[in-house]
C-alpha cells in the first residue's frame, strides 16, 4: 500500500524532461496518468529513484486537426478522448473505445501516451494505433523522430522508444467518410483488462471491401495487426465463409499468457469471436 | 526524505503543509488534514472509496500523490454540505436507503456529485457506468442508482426554482 | 391527534422508516478503526511468508532497526516468555501468531514492525530478511490424506485426539456427524432410484469494503487496555483477551466503532490484532494495525471450500426417501473455524432442506492443508450456504434423473404448512413455514410456464445465439444461533441481550450486545422498542460495540441478530412495559385490569379522556412511584433462545448464455423471502440486494485459487470478482409473512438469506441451460471462461 521513497520532479517543458531522463539514466520513471505506475509503486514491483512528472508541460496536451492529421497530445486522458467533440467527428473510434478503458475516475487520469508508452499488451490503445495507422511522434536528447504504430511495439515492455526519450504525441488521419469502426473488447469486469479485444477499421467499395485493419489487444506479447486476416478480406464480400477464414487467421498469430482470465485455447477463440463481432459492427457504419 | 511544501485548496480552504513526495493524497487527507471521510478499500486502485473531486474531476486519491496537487481545487465528502444544508446527492442518499456500512458512501457521493455536474439527466444505465469506479458490497447498488436520480431530479428542481432576492 | 396518526408517528415496526445512523456517513463523519488516531500512537505492519511451507532458518531485523523510525522488530521469538506466539482458535485447535520455526501458508505472518508511521512501518516490512528452507506443499484436501502425505501440524504430532474426537491421520482434523446413518443406508439400498453428484463449493472470501485492524492502547498507569476492533463479537475478544493477557476482564475494553461490512470476515482473532494488543502492552504506547486489501484476501477467514458428494434416494414417482452426503472439508493449516464448539461443520446438517426427508445422514471430514484458515464467513449462517447448496443441487439432479419438473419434484417433497413444527430426520425442530404458498406465488409472478415455453422454442432452434436458463431455489436455513443448551463460543452460551433505560422526559437509551456492521441495528432495534413501549423511534438511542457499556452479546453473524438480540430487545421493553402499567394504573386511581394498551398510552377502559402516555409514565418513573416500588423505568434481558429460526425463500433466476463467449446475462431473478415479521421493510430490502449481490459474485466469478506450490492466485481486487454497477443485475423482491411462533415478536432475521439462496439459484439456472444436452452440474464460479469449455464440448461454439 506504501511507495518507496523517490525524488520528485516536475518540469514544465519537454527539453526539461528529456534532460531530467538523461541525467537519471535507468533509475527514473516518467509519470503521467500514473494509473499503472502508482500501484506497481504501492505494491513494491517497481522502485523508481526519481519521478519525473510530465502533467504540466503544455506541449504535452491537446487535440487538434493540422496539416490534414489530427494530432493528440500524448497526455491527452481517457475521458478528453471519450468527450472530444474532434475526435468523435473524424476519429470516432477513439472514443468509442475509451468507454471501455478503465473505469471513470481512472480516465480522467489514464493518458493515451501511458497506456502505449510502456509496452503492456494488455493495454488498448496499441492495438488501436495499429488499426488507425498510426505514428508515434517522440523526443530525445537528438531530437524528434516518428514510429509507425505497427513498429513500435517489440515485446513484452519493449518498445523502440529510448530510455531518455518521451512521447509527445500521436498522428492519426482522420477517417474518409463512410469508414467503418469498432472495437470489441471481452472483460470479466469494469476496469479489466481484455480477455481479448479487437479494433477494426473498414471500408467498402460497393459491396466488396477496400480496406480493413485489424488489431488485437492481449493476445500476444504485443498488440498484432491480423495483416494476413485482412488480406483475406480485401475485395471480398462479406459472408459466414470469409468470416470463419478471417477468425481462423486471426487464432493462428494469436500466442496469449495464461492466467485467471482464460487459456490459450480460449483467449485465442476470443480473439477471433471479438474480431467477428467488430467487422460486423464496424460495417454497420459503412 | 526531504519534505516538500504542497498548497491547494480544499473544501474551499487554503492550505499548505509539508508533505514527502510519496505521500498519497489520500493520506495527506485522512492524517494531515483529519479529514477521515475518504476511505482506503485496495491498494490496487479498484474500489473508489478513496474518490475526491480535484479540479472539476472525480479522482481516486488513492493513486496520485500529494505533491501533484499543487495548486488544485479539492472537493471532499467533508466539502459538499454547504452552510449547513446538505447537497442533493446526500439527500438523495439517505432518502433512498443508498448505504448500509458507510464505508463507500463518501466516494460514492463525491463521485455522484460530479457525475450529475457532468450529465444532469442521466438514465438508468448512463449512472450505472458514470458509478462504476465504485465498489460497494452492501447495497447491491439498486439504491443507489435510485439516490443518484433522486438527487438529479432535486438538482434540476433546485435549479428551476426562482432565485430569491 | 387518531390512534393511526399515533402509530406513524412512533415510525416502530413494520415501518420503512429512514436511517437514524446515515447522518454521519453521508457527511464523511463515521469512525471506522482507521480513522481513530490518539495521541502517541505507533504503526505495526506485517511481515509475511512468501512461501506456503517452509522452515524459518533465520530472521535478520538488522537493516530493518536501522531505519530511522523504525521502534522495534517482533518475532515469535519475542511473544514466546509471553507464552503468546500460539493462540486458541475458535474451533478448538491452535494457531500461531507469528511463525513458530515453520510457516504454513502464503502470506501468514512471520513478523512484525513497529514504527512511528504507517510510511516507516512499511519500509520496515521490506527490509526484515527471511530465510527460508522450502517444505513440500499440500494444497489437495485429498491428497493431504494420502498415507505419505507431509506433515502439515508437526506442532500436534502424536496428538491423536482433537477438540472434537478422533484424528485418523497427521493431515486429518475430526470426523463429524448426523443423523442416522443405519436407517439411510437402508432407504438408499431399498430405494428404485438412487442419484449422485459431486459438488465442489470452492474458497472465496467475503472481501467487506473496508478491510481489518486495530488500534490498542494500554495505559500503563492505569494498568487498563482499550481496543478498537474491527470486530463482530467484541464481549468474546474482550473475555478471550483477558484470559490471554493475563489483564482482569475489568480492565480490558473492546470497542468496535463503525464498521465497514463485516459478512464474517471480523468475527475470528487475527494475528494482527494480537500483536498490537502485546505491542502496545510491551511500549506503553497506543499501536494502530490496518491491514491491506492484499493480506486480507490472503490471511483472514475464508469462506467455503467444502468438497462434498450428495446422493438422494427416491421412488420413481419423486418422493425423496433418503438423502446422505459426505464432506472433505478443507480448513486450511490451522481450524480457525468460526463455528460454536459442538459443531465443527456448523450447522450444514440443515441440508434436508425444504423437504420432508425420513432419513438422512451427513459426514464432514476436516482436512489441513498449506491455505490460509477459516471456512466459516461469507454471509454463510455457519456452513448453511454450503448445506442449501448441496440439497438444492441435488433435488435438481433427481428432477433431471426423472424428467420431472423442478417446482413439481419440489411441490411433492415440501415439508407442508400443517406440519410444523416439523422435526427434521436431523433433529432441527423448524419452527414454521409455508414453502407452498410462496412457491406458487413466484412461479406466477415469472409467468413460469411461459418461460418453459421459451426455453424450449430457444432450444429447438440452432441457430439462437444464446442458451436459456431458468434456476428455481426453494430454500430453508437456520439463524439465530442459539439456544445455550447446544450453542457456545469458547464456553460463552449464545444468548443476547438487551437494556433500556427510559429517561424521565419520555426518550429512551438501549445497548444490546450485538454489533451492526451495516444491517441498521440503530433503527430497526429502535423501532422494536418503539412499538413495544409507545416511544417514537427518532429519541431512542441505540449503542452497540462497546464493551465497557454494553451488556454482555455474543455479536452479530449467522443472521442472529434480531432472532436472538431482538428478543432480548422486546422482553426487556416488556419488563418495562409491566412497570408502566403498574406506574399507570397508579397514577389514574385504577386497578391494572382496568387499563388497556393503544399505541403510547395506558387508557382506563370505557374511557377515551383518562389515560397516561408512556412519556406521563416515564415522569412519574423519577418521582412518583407507588410505595414498594423503585424509582427509575428501565430492564435488562438476557435471551437464551428456545431454537434457532428458519426463514424461507424461493427464488427463480432466469439466465441468456452467449454461444459465443461463454458470457451469462441475468435476464430476471425474482427473490422471495420470509423472514418472520418485518420490521423495516426498506432496510430488509437493502439487505436483500446486498446479499444477492454477493451471492451472484460468489457464483459468476469469485475464486480463490492456489497452484501447485501453494501460491495464492485471484487476491486482488484486479482478479477477485467485486462486480460494479455495470455488471450487478437488477433484483426483484416480494415476501410473505410467516412468524416465528417461538421468537417474541415472530422474527427470524433475513440477511443472509439471499446469499445462501442465491448462490444455488445461478447455478440451478447455469446446468438448466444445458441440461437438454445431459448436464447435471458445472462448477462455480460459472466464469465465461468455464462456460466456453462447456460449450465448446458440446460443439455449440464456433
Amino acid at each position: 500500500m506504501i511507495p518507496p521513497s523517490f525524488d520528485y520532479h516536475c518540469p514544465t517543458s519537454i527539453s526539461e524532461a528529456i534532460s531530467l531522463l538523461s541525467k537519471f539514466g535507468g533509475e527514473a520513471k516518467i509519470l503521467a496518468g500514473g494509473h499503472s505506475l502508482l500501484p506497481m509503486m504501492k505494491l513494491r514491483f517497481a522502485e523508481p529513484a526519481n519521478l519525473i512528472d510530465i502533467n504540466k508541460i503544455p506541449e504535452l496536451r491537446g487535440i487538434k486537426e493540422e496539416g490534414g492529421l489530427i494530432k493528440i497530445g500524448a497526455m491527452t486522458t481517457e475521458n478528453q478522448i471519450l468527450f472530444s467533440e474532434l475526435l468523435q467527428k473524424k476519429l470516432p473510434l477513439l472514443p468509442e473505445a475509451a468507454k471501455l478503458i478503465a473505469d471513470p475516475q481512472v480516465r480522467n487520469r489514464g493518458t493515451i501516451g501511458g497506456d502505449i508508452a510502456h509496452g503492456d499488451p494488455a493495454n488498448d490503445h496499441p492495438a488501436i494505433a495499429m488499426a488507425l495507422d498510426a505514428t508515434f511522434v517522440l523526443h530525445g536528447p537528438g531530437g524528434q523522430r516518428k514510429v509507425k504504430a505497427v513498429d513500435f511495439f517489440q515485446g513484452t515492455y519493449m518498445t523502440d522508444m529510448a530510455e531518455d526519450e518521451i512521447m509527445v504525441s500521436i498522428e492519426i488521419a482522420p477517417f474518409a467518410p463512410k469508414t467503418g469502426y469498432a472495437y470489441h473488447k471481452l472483460k470479466r469486469k469494469t476496469g479489466d483488462w481484455a480477455t481479448a479485444a479487437a479494433a477494426v477499421v473498414i471500408q467498402m467499395s460497393g459491396s466488396r471491401v477496400s480496406h480493413v485493419a485489424i488489431g488485437l489487444t492481449n493476445v500476444a506479447p504485443t498488440a498484432l495487426r491480423a495483416t494476413a486476416a485482412e488480406q483475406l478480406m480485401i475485395g471480398q464480400e462479406i459472408s459466414p465463409a470469409l468470416m470463419d477464414k478471417v477468425a481462423e487467421s486471426v487464432r493462428s498469430i494469436c500466442d496469449p499468457a495464461e492466467d485467471l482470465r482464460g487459456d490459450a485455447e480460449y483467449k485465442t477463440a476470443m480473439a477471433g469471436e471479438m474480431t467477428r463481432r467488430a467487422i460486423a459492427a464496424a460495417i454497420a457504419h459503412c | 526524505m526531504s519534505k516538500k511544501i504542497v498548497s491547494m485548496n480544499i473544501n474551499g480552504k487554503k492550505v499548505e503543509e509539508a508533505v514527502e513526495s510519496r505521500t498519497l493524497l489520500v493520506h495527506f487527507l485522512r492524517e494531515k488534514m483529519n479529514l477521515t471521510g475518504a476511505h482506503i478499500g485496495c491498494e490496487t486502485s479498484h474500489c473508489g472509496a478513496c474518490t475526491v473531486d480535484i479540479d472539476g474531476e472525480s479522482v481516486k486519491s488513492c493513486t496520485c500523490f500529494a505533491v501533484q496537487c499543487e495548486g488544485s481545487d479539492i472537493i471532499t465528502v467533508e466539502g459538499l454540505a454547504q452552510g449547513g444544508v446538505l447537497h442533493a446527492v446526500q439527500e438523495g442518499f439517505y432518502q433512498e436507503h443508498g448505504l448500509q456500512c458507510g464505508f463507500c458512501t463518501p466516494g460514492m457521493l463525491t463521485r455522484a456529485y460530479r457525475f450529475l455536474q457532468d450529465n444532469p439527466n442521466p438514465t438508468e444505465d448512463e449512472i450505472r457506468v458514470g458509478m462504476s469506479g465504485n465498489l460497494c458490497r452492501c447495497t447491491g447498488y439498486q439504491n443507489i442508482v435510485k439516490a443518484v436520480q433522486y438527487a438529479a431530479n432535486k438538482l434540476r428542481e433546485d435549479a428551476q426554482k426562482p432565485v430569491t432576492a | 391527534m387518531n390512534a393511526p396518526d399515533r402509530k406513524a408517528a412512533l415510525q416502530g415496526m413494520g415501518d420503512s422508516r429512514l436511517r437514524k445512523e446515515d447522518a454521519r456517513f453521508i457527511q464523511g463523519k463515521g469512525n471506522y478503526v482507521d480513522d481513530i488516531k490518539l495521541p502517541g500512537m505507533v504503526h505495526m505492519d506485517i511481515v509475511r511468508s512468501p512461501l506456503a511451507h517452509a522452515r524459518i532458518k533465520k530472521i535478520n531485523k538488522e537493516k530493518a532497526l536501522a531505519i530511522p523510525g523504525v521502534i522495534a522488530v517482533l518475532t515469535a521469538d519475542d511473544l514466546k516468555p509471553l507464552k503468546l506466539h500460539w493462540m486458541p482458535t475458535l474451533a478448538g485447535d491452535v494457531a500461531a501468531v507469528l511463525a513458530d520455526e515453520k510457516v504454513h501458508f502464503q502470506m501468514q505472518e512471520v513478523a512484525v514492525v513497529l514504527a512511528d508511521d504507517r510510511y516507516i512501518a512499511a519500509d520496515g516490512v521490506e527490509a526484515v530478511e527471511v530465510e527460508y528452507e522450502e517444505l513440500p506443499v499440500v494444497i489437495d484436501p485429498f491428497k493431504a490424506l494420502e498415507k505419505d502425505a507431509p506433515v502439515l501440524r508437526e506442532d500436534l504430532a502424536g496428538k491423536t485426539e482433537g477438540a472434537h474426537g478422533q484424528r485418523y491421520h497427521h493431515n486429518h482434523i475430526f470426523t463429524w456427524d448426523a443423523g442416522d446413518k443405519e436407517a439411510t443406508d437402508a432407504a438408499f439400498k431399498s430405494a428404485p432410484v438412487t442419484v449422485t453428484e459431486k459438488l465442489l463449493y470452492p474458497r472465496v472470501h467475503p472481501c467487506p469494503l473496508e478491510t481489518c485492524g486495530a488500534v490498542a492502547s494500554f495505559d500503563p498507569v492505569r494498568g487498563e487496555l482499550t481496543t478498537y476492533m474491527t470486530s463482530q463479537a467484541p464481549h468474546v475478544v474482550r473475555t478471550v483477551v483477558s484470559m490471554l493477557s493475563g489483564i482482569p476482564e475489568s480492565k480490558v475494553r473492546i470497542v468496535s466503532p463503525d464498521i465497514g461490512g463485516g459478512f464474517g470476515n471480523k468475527v475470528g482473532v487475527y494475528p494482527g490484532y494480537v500483536c498490537a494488543i502485546v505491542s502496545s502492552i510491551v511500549l506503553g504506547r497506543p499501536v494502530k494495525w490496518v491491514e491491506d486489501r492484499i493480506e486480507n484476501l490472503s490471511s483472514t477467514a475464508f469462506a467455503r471450500d467444502y468438497h462434498m458428494t450428495g446422493e438422494l434416494a427416491a421412488t420413481t414417482d419423486g418422493k425423496i426417501l433418503g438423502l446422505r452426503t459426505h464432506v472433505i472439508a478443507d480448513h486450511g493449516a490451522f481450524d480457525a473455524c468460526a463455528d460454536p464448539t459442538k459443531f465443527p461443520a456448523g450447522l450444514f446438517h440443515i441440508c434436508s432442506g425444504s423437504y420432508d426427508i425420513p432419513a438422512a445422514h451427513c459426514t464432514v471430514e476436516g482436512v489441513y492443508t498449506n491455505k490460509a484458515p477459516g471456512g466459516v464467513a461469507y454471509r454463510c449462517s455457519f456452513r448453511v450456504t454450503e448445506a442449501v447448496y448441496l440439497i438444492e443441487r441435488m433435488v435438481d439432479v433427481l428432477a433431471q434423473k426423472l424428467n420431472m419438473d423442478k417446482a413439481e419434484i419440489r411441490r411433492k417433497n415440501f415439508i407442508r404448512k400443517e406440519q410444523f413444527p416439523y422435526t427434521s430426520a436431523f433433529g432441527f425442530e423448524y419452527d414454521s413455514g409455508d414453502y407452498h404458498t410462496a412457491l406458487e406465488k413466484v412461479l406466477d409472478a415469472v409467468d413460469y410456464k411461459s418461460l418453459r415455453a421459451e426455453q424450449a422454442a430457444k432450444r429447438a432452434d440452432p441457430n439462437s445465439p444464446t442458451l436459456m436458463g431458468i434456476g428455481l431455489v426453494t430454500f430453508t436455513e437456520v439463524v439465530g444461533a442459539g439456544p445455550t443448551k447446544m450453542c457456545d463460543i469458547l464456553g460463552m452460551g449464545m444468548f443476547d441481550s438487551c437494556e433500556i433505560r427510559v429517561h424521565p422526559t419520555g426518550s429512551a437509551i438501549a445497548r444490546m450486545g450485538t454489533i451492526t456492521q451495516g444491517q441498521g441495528h440503530q433503527t430497526t432495534y429502535a423501532q422494536i422498542i418503539a412499538t413495544e413501549l409507545g416511544i417514537p423511534s427518532e429519541v431512542i438511542q441505540v449503542e452497540e460495540g462497546d464493551t465497557s457499556t454494553a451488556p454482555y452479546g455474543l455479536g452479530t453473524y449467522g443472521s442472529r441478530s434480531t432472532p436472538v438480540a431482538g428478543a432480548a430487545i422486546a422482553m426487556a421493553a416488556r419488563k418495562i412495559h409491566a412497570k408502566a402499567k403498574k406506574l399507570a394504573a397508579h397514577l389514574l386511581e385504577v386497578g391494572e385490569n382496568d387499563l388497556e394498551w393503544e399505541i403510547d398510552r395506558f387508557k382506563v377502559k370505557g374511557s377515551s379522556d383518562k389515560f397516561k402516555t408512556m412519556s406521563d409514565i416515564a415522569w412519574a418513573a423519577y418521582n412518583k412511584p407507588p410505595a414498594g416500588m423503585e424509582p427509575g423505568l428501565e430492564a435488562v434481558h438476557y435471551y437464551d433462545p428456545p431454537n434457532f429460526t428458519y426463514p424461507f425463500g424461493i427464488y427463480l433466476c432466469v439466465v441468456d448464455i452467449d454461444k459465443g463467449t461463454g458470457e451469462t446475462k441475468i435476464r430476471r431473478f425474482y427473490a422471495l423471502d420470509d423472514c418472520g415479521t418485518r420490521i423495516n421493510p426498506m432496510i430488509i430490502e437493502g439487505q436483500i440486494h446486498g446479499g444477492l449481490t454477493e451471492g451472484f459474485a460468489v457464483a459468476m466469478g469469485q475464486l480463490l485459487s492456489f497452484d501447485a506450490q501453494g501460491n495464492i492466485q485471484g487476491n486482488t481486487l484486479m482478479d477477485y470478482f467485486l462486480p460494479t454497477a455495470v455488471e450487478t443485475p437488477h433484483w426483484e423482491t416480494d415476501f410473505t409473512v410467516t412468524p416465528s411462533p417461538h421468537h417474541p415478536i415472530g422474527a427470524k432475521g433475513v440477511a443472509e438469506s439471499p446469499h445462501v439462496g442465491s448462490i444455488p439459484t445461478f447455478t440451478s439456472a447455469m446446468v438448466d441451460a444445458f441440461a437438454h444436452l445431459g448436464v447435471t452440474h458445472l462448477e462455480m464460479p460459472h466464469t465465461a471462461y468455464r462456460i466456453w469449455k462447456e460449450l465448446k464440448a458440446h460443439g455449440l461454439t464456433h
